[in-house]
């Protein structure tokens, strides 16, 4: 106890501690399929219950072969593809023939994740790598704490408690672009009828041999009429609502 | 009338006798872990929906102290009226007790009227009940029926709040239920539509939240207040065949012979047995 006091209490003055994330991202969602990896995210940021930010590019590609998606703290998800992107252009400066791949990204951002814990100051994200290179497919995701894993499909946030059970009952290998896309959608549809941090504004990204592609800003078709949510509740004939 | 309903009625204001008595067990509990014992959860998931032709209600069957699996086959769809049944999830004896205590009022209320019950009668005893206590009591309630004036789905929360909804889900497995049902609820199914959606939203949380497990239970309500109780509707998750892989009938069969006789000695014992006359246990 007396170790864990020194180690918070940091080792400067001006010591910074992240405790609590300020303006978040909610779920991203990615898939396998056949030919790469598809992920999804909408574009908001947060600012605790204020919808501040509608914007935020949440899924971005790094180097030719991979596509890295983050919720939770968004400046920190911002160093960490400004790190990404200097580790891509360092390769690039070598001129060595080496190059950034899926599994290297995956391998530096679950080190670098679990160091920052290590040091009681970490980076408030959940991120989810995918790539696809050489004829093989990547997903691999790395948690704020360091925990790290490669699936068929994952979701972070909300998604897990809401978009896996989908995943898990439709998803099966070597799905056709069209056919992921859409348990994809499905997935995120039911995040924003869900989810209360999240906004009808998704970008949707996909990397497969052709490289890496990231849409713009679209929305999903949502239904909010059905009769019974319509129709009046109150009532002494039909009976009372909350 | 309102005599008859006396007993069930509360004298006003907050109960609060029980407190010292949870003082006592505290104190007396503070020698081991200073807790109070950890009340039975129903982890859960539940779900109802409303179909063209009634309703269908659904429920897992796991019932857990902690992180054990307390019953493995418990069930949470509860019997309110002849059309009005009643799925609850939170703490297993609130859940029983609660709906069990809105039943009774509501036959008493039946016997009265000389009229069937109404869905919102039981929504509106339950809310004044669970209110009072201030969500003391653990009880999260899909309430489901079809009376006189049609079919009605509600969910109640444990501080007395309601939701009149076409579909719902309750407990820890609600929202892979509700990721099923929001992704699959369409307005006018059929009976058989109905059962397959609730019966794949209770699915979805016994295989995904660990609060949840073992079989699904299904009830449907139709709008002729008929009523068909699925109990163990499916049962996904059956050991039985499993266990049958390793039992080893040999070990509990064995033949006359299987043991070697090496050398028999026979001594008749001189201790005098006498048995007096018995006494026969009352029956």
């Amino acid at each position: 106890r007396i170790l864990n006091k020194m180690m918070l209490a940091g080792a400067s003055a001006g010591t910074q501690r992240t405790q609590s994330p300020i303006v978040t991202g909610t779920s991203v969602l990615a898939v396998k399929y056949d030919g790469g990896v598809l992920m999804i995210a909408d574009t908001l940021g947060s600012y605790g219950s204020l919808a501040r930010f509608t914007d935020l590019r949440r899924v971005r590609s790094v180097g030719d072969f991979t596509l890295v998606g983050g919720s939770g703290e968004y400046s920190d998800f911002t160093y960490l593809m400004e790190m990404l992107d200097a580790e891509v252009r360092d390769h690039r400066m070598e001129d060595d023939g080496f190059v950034a791949t899926p599994e290297s990204i995956y391998s530096l951002l679950r080190f670098s994740m679990h160091a920052r814990r290590n040091k009681f100051d970490p980076l408030w994200n959940s991120v989810i790598i995918g790539g696809r290179r050489n004829g093989e497919t990547f997903l691999g995701t790395v948690s704020m704490i360091g925990t790290a894993f490669e699936e068929e499909f994952l979701a972070t946030g909300f998604g897990g408690h809401l978009a896996i059970p989908i995943m898990r009952k439709h998803w099966r290998p070597d799905m056709p672009e069209g056919e992921a896309r859409a348990l994809l959608e499905t997935c995120a549809r039911v995040c924003y009828y869900r989810d209360c941090r999240s906004i009808n504004r998704l970008t949707l990204a996909k990397i497969s041999d052709e490289g890496p592609v990231v849409s713009e800003p679209y929305q999903l078709e949502t239904k909010w009429d059905y009769r019974l949510f319509v129709q009046p509740k109150a009532g002494a004939e039909t009976g009372g609502s909350w | 009338e309102a005599r008859m309903l006396a007993s069930a009625r509360p004298r006003g204001g907050f109960d609060f006798s029980l407190c010292g008595r949870n003082e006592v067990i505290r104190q007396a509990a503070a020698g081991a872990t200073g807790t109070m014992p950890r009340a039975m959860k129903t982890g859960t998931t539940l779900a109802g929906a409303i179909f063209n032709g009634g309703i269908v209600l659904g429920a897992d069957t796991r019932a857990t102290e902690g992180t054990v699996v307390a019953d493995k086959n418990c069930e949470k769809i509860h019997y309110i009226a002849p059309n009005i049944y009643c799925c609850g999830a939170g703490t297993a004896a609130d859940t029983e007790h609660t709906t069990a205590l809105i039943a009774s009022q509501l036959k008493l209320l039946q016997l009265n009227t000389g009229a069937g019950s109404r869905v919102v009668t039981a929504m509106t005893l339950l809310k004044r009940m669970l209110f009072r206590y201030q969500g003391h009591i653990s009880a999260a309630l899909i309430l489901g029926g079809v009376d006189t004036t049609g079919a009605h789905l509600y969910t109640v929360w444990p501080h007395g709040s309601t939701s009149k909804l076409p579909y719902a889900s309750m407990g820890s497995g609600s929202l892979a239920a509700m990721s099923v049902l929001e992704s699959s609820y369409k307005e006018d199914m059929t009976e058989e539509e109905c059962m397959e959606l609730v019966k794949e939203a209770i699915s979805a949380g016994v295989f995904n939240d660990l609060g949840s497990g073992s079989n699904v239970d299904l009830t449907v309500i139709r709008d002729d207040q008929s009523v068909t109780r699925h109990r163990n509707y499916t049962t996904p998750n059956d050991v039985g065949p499993l266990r049958a892989l390793v039992q080893a009938p040999s070990v509990k069969t064995i033949p006359r012979g299987a043991t070697q006789i090496l050398s028999q000695t026979v001594t008749l014992s001189d201790v005098q047995v006498e048995v007096e006359g018995m006494e026969r246990l009352s029956t």
